[in-house]
């Protein structure tokens, strides 16, 4: 008997011709994720992947769960396909999931599935007889055909496999399926989000960060190498670009209106982000905008950072309340560290006053004030980059 | 490199490197547990008395009446909660401050939660207590007064002689701690002749590693233990003893003690002179909590008005000079510390407060360019204050 991990996918079957490239990318992302855990198995047979030679804990489970393209991931357990193989295994497994289970009077059901016609029982026929031998062994244990405790799954195909634990994976497609996009990150709560939620669609993310040193401390950079880190788990590796942006914002507070300071900076920023992606080969900026929610989200701002840009912006939290959001970042363990306290004491240059409604053309005449190309340069030349994965 | 000018002293302090040396020896030679019967447990268990004496002779008390423990957060612990322990049956009061360190504030709430009174005293400006109101406050069924030596954020003084002094003639009954971590090493303590029962000390503010402190418990103080175990340090302080870190802590204790013989006021002069080159570059500084000459010798803590504390430590920072803030901010709030509010600091004055601490590693010449480096950094951040 051996343990193995088998991994479900889901979407990628509708992809027609495309199938086998969408399979193949999420192997790759198995292979890569299970890599530190020793000398896995991965193959792929009958629509589901298999990671054999490894030890099933709870490590590489959670790390497969955060794969991209997965739908669910059972730890299993596989023998030869004679009847006395097939109930040692059923023991092994029951026992196991009677450890993990809390409950005090435990219900099961034995759910068979066939593919090999050659074994002596049908499905039916085996759940039967397991379910029986099962009752023997653990008087203690009910059967509970419609709401069971525990679900025990049994397979005969070139092997018999047992499973009754079913982890949901991530859904999404696998990421590297769908092109690669830069992430503008800023370390609170919205922008992790968002980076997850355009990942989860397969497209591969790189990442790039303000930094206003003295104004924000270091602090604040390493809570986004953090932040990053954590979206690494999801979708592989991230190149972090660190921009010091002191200087524009210096420059900007200097030279421009106090209530467009903000639009203005958020300008830079998606500029310096454009060059940035097109660098790194990537064909759009993701941002965590969602309408309304601080003075430079309204409709009329968003429309007048766009205009400084020509690669497509997408903001997947545009419709999401903050509620929302935080429920996300808490499920994909971005929200811990988003609040921790070292955000940024660069409240000299937010406006008390903010325009809410920038009009197109105050906008590009104030910007005029400030010699754009060579403040954007500058900061260019002075990025720090941060492999991560 | 560019030069680093490290003024965090009352944060933590580097370790000497004859400290380094005594903790390599202990982690690598005399590994021995103190309790074991062999020829390497009794090296130990002399390195360890060898330790217990220095501290014992720098406070002049008996070396047993000494026990180690892992810092000071937990020597505040054990004095709090094992003296209120032991005195559960005669009574239900303690004093305290409001400036003490969370150390010893955290464990008095938690003992209120558990149905115990406690007072805490207000201080004047200059961060020290009224005695007069600490008289007015003992009850007949207070059983333990804590109070700290040296303030960690201000550098005030409270008078523990006197205090001692008032408990020991009027209440001898009433337990008196005090937390010194602050001026351990860097004040003369006598917890003999000033009636302290139970003191903190720490290692990593005197160039010892982190992890070790030590409990003065004078002979008689009823204290109960928190943790059980073999016996060690009296029974009170149970498990193996952090031998490295203890004998670390001692050979520190040494060379603190060494420094202070030579000139007691070394430190002390150098931060009130540093003080007055500030003011004189600038005139707009305001010092918080006791005069320069008044306060620990250690400590400044001053504030530029409309000079964020946060945002000039990071200035400061990139100039090579380390200092610490009183109130952390962010975008959305400020937490104010409670020291300053307690003096009475406006909340700007608060915002802008910086710490600088010193040690005997500062020399005069990194200190001279202080002042200059402190009025580049308030004039760059002046250059861009919120309009």
């Amino acid at each position: 008997m051996e343990r193995l991990i088998l991994v479900r996918y889901g979407e990628i079957y509708l992809k027609g011709q495309n199938r086998p490239f969408f399979e193949k990318a999420l192997m790759n992302n198995i292979k890569r994720v299970v890599e530190p855990f020793g000398q896995a198995k991965v193959f792929r047979a009958q629509g589901r992947i298999y990671v054999e030679n490894i030890e099933v804990e709870r490590g590489v489970l959670d790390r497969l769960s955060k794969v991209f393209g997965t739908i669910g991931i059972n730890p299993a357990w596989k023998t030869d396909k004679d009847l006395d193989s097939v109930k040692a295994m059923v023991m092994t497994a029951m026992e196991d999931a009677i450890v993990k289970s809390a409950k005090e009077s435990l219900t099961f059901k034995v759910e068979s599935r066939r593919a090999d016609k050659t074994f002596p029982l049908g499905s039916m026929d085996l759940s039967r007889e397991m379910g029986a031998f099962i009752l023997q062994n653990f008087p203690n244990l009910k059967v509970d055909v419609h709401n069971p405790d525990i679900r025990l799954n049994l397979e005969i195909r070139e092997h018999a496999y047992a499973y009754h634990e079913n982890i949901p994976g991530a859904g999404g497609m696998p990421v590297g399926t769908n092109g690669k996009t830069t992430l503008l990150l800023s370390g609170g709560i919205d922008s992790p989000v968002a980076g997850w939620m355009i990942a989860k669609r397969g497209v591969q993310l790189t990442a790039v960060h303000y930094h206003s040193f003295p104004y924000t401390s270091d602090k604040a950079k390493e809570k986004v190498i953090d932040l990053s880190r954590i979206l690494t788990q999801y979708c592989g590796s991230i190149r972090l670009h660190v921009v010091p942006f002191t200087e524009i914002q210096q420059e900007l507070y200097e030279k421009c209106p106090d209530g467009l300071l903000t639009i203005l900076m958020r300008r830079f920023m998606m500029r310096i982000a454009e060059i940035i992606a097109k660098r790194d080969g990537a064909q759009a900026l993701v941002t965590g905008e969602s309408i309304g929610q601080v003075a430079s989200q309204t409709l009329e701002a968003l429309a007048s950072t766009d205009d400084a840009v020509s690669l497509p912006v997408f903001r997947p939290l545009i419709g999401l309340d903050k509620t929302e959001i935080v429920d996300i970042a808490e499920k994909i363990n971005t929200y811990e560290t988003s609040i921790l306290p070292y955000e940024d004491c660069c409240t000299v240059f937010v406006p008390r006053h903010p325009v809410t409604r920038p009009k197109l053309d105050k906008v590009r005449q104030a910007e005029a004030l400030v010699d754009g190309e060579a403040l954007i340069q500058r900061a260019l030349e002075e990025v720090e980059i941060y492999d991560l994965n | 490199m560019k030069q680093q000018i490290y003024l965090d002293n009352a944060a933590t302090t580097q370790v000497l490197p004859e400290v380094v040396d005594e903790v390599v020896r202990c982690l690598t030679q005399d590994f021995g547990n103190p309790s074991s019967l062999h020829r390497l447990g009794l090296q130990s268990e002399r390195n360890m008395k060898n330790a217990r004496n220095i501290i014992g002779e720098l406070l002049q008390v008996p070396a047993e009446d000494i026990i180690f423990t892992s810092g000071g957060t937990e020597s505040n612990n054990l004095a709090i909660l094992g003296a209120t322990r032991a005195r559960r049956r005669y009574g239900n009061h303690c004093i305290t401050t409001r400036i003490e360190h969370p150390s010893i504030l955290n464990t008095f709430n938690y003992l209120e939660e558990e149905g115990w009174d406690v007072t805490y005293l207000s201080v004047d400006k200059n961060g020290v207590i009224h005695m007069e109101q600490l008289k007015g406050e003992i009850r007949d069924d207070t059983v333990l007064v804590s109070i700290a030596h040296v303030n960690n954020e201000i550098g005030s003084i409270q008078p523990l002689r006197e205090i001692g002094l008032l408990l020991k003639n009027n209440y001898p009954n009433v337990i008196f701690h005090t937390d010194a971590v602050q001026s351990f090493g860097r004040l003369q303590i006598r917890p003999l002749e000033w009636g302290i029962d139970l003191l903190s000390a720490s290692g990593h503010k005197i160039h010892a590693p982190k992890g070790v402190g030590a409990l003065y418990i004078k002979k008689g103080t009823p204290l109960n233990t928190l943790q059980w175990g073999g016996g060690q340090e009296l029974g009170i302080r149970n498990g193996t003893e952090n031998l490295p870190g203890i004998v670390g802590f001692g050979r520190a204790a040494q060379w603190v003690h060494q420094a202070m013989n030579k000139d007691e006021e070394a430190i002390s002069k150098m931060k009130i002179d540093l003080s007055k080159r500030i003011a004189q570059v600038l005139p707009e500084v305001v010092f918080n909590g006791p005069e320069p000459q008044n306060g620990a010798p250690h400590i400044l803590n001053l504030s530029v008005p409309g000079v964020r504390g946060e945002t000039l430590l990071h200035v400061l920072e990139s100039h090579g000079v380390y200092v610490s803030t009183g109130s952390a901010c962010s975008s959305r709030n400020v937490r104010t510390s409670h020291v300053l509010k307690a003096i009475g600091a406006p909340s700007d004055v608060a915002e802008g407060a910086i710490r600088l601490s010193l040690s005997y590693l500062n020399t005069q010449d990194e200190l001279s360019l202080v002042p200059e480096i402190l009025k580049k950094s308030v004039d760059q951040v002046k250059r861009f204050t919120r309009r």
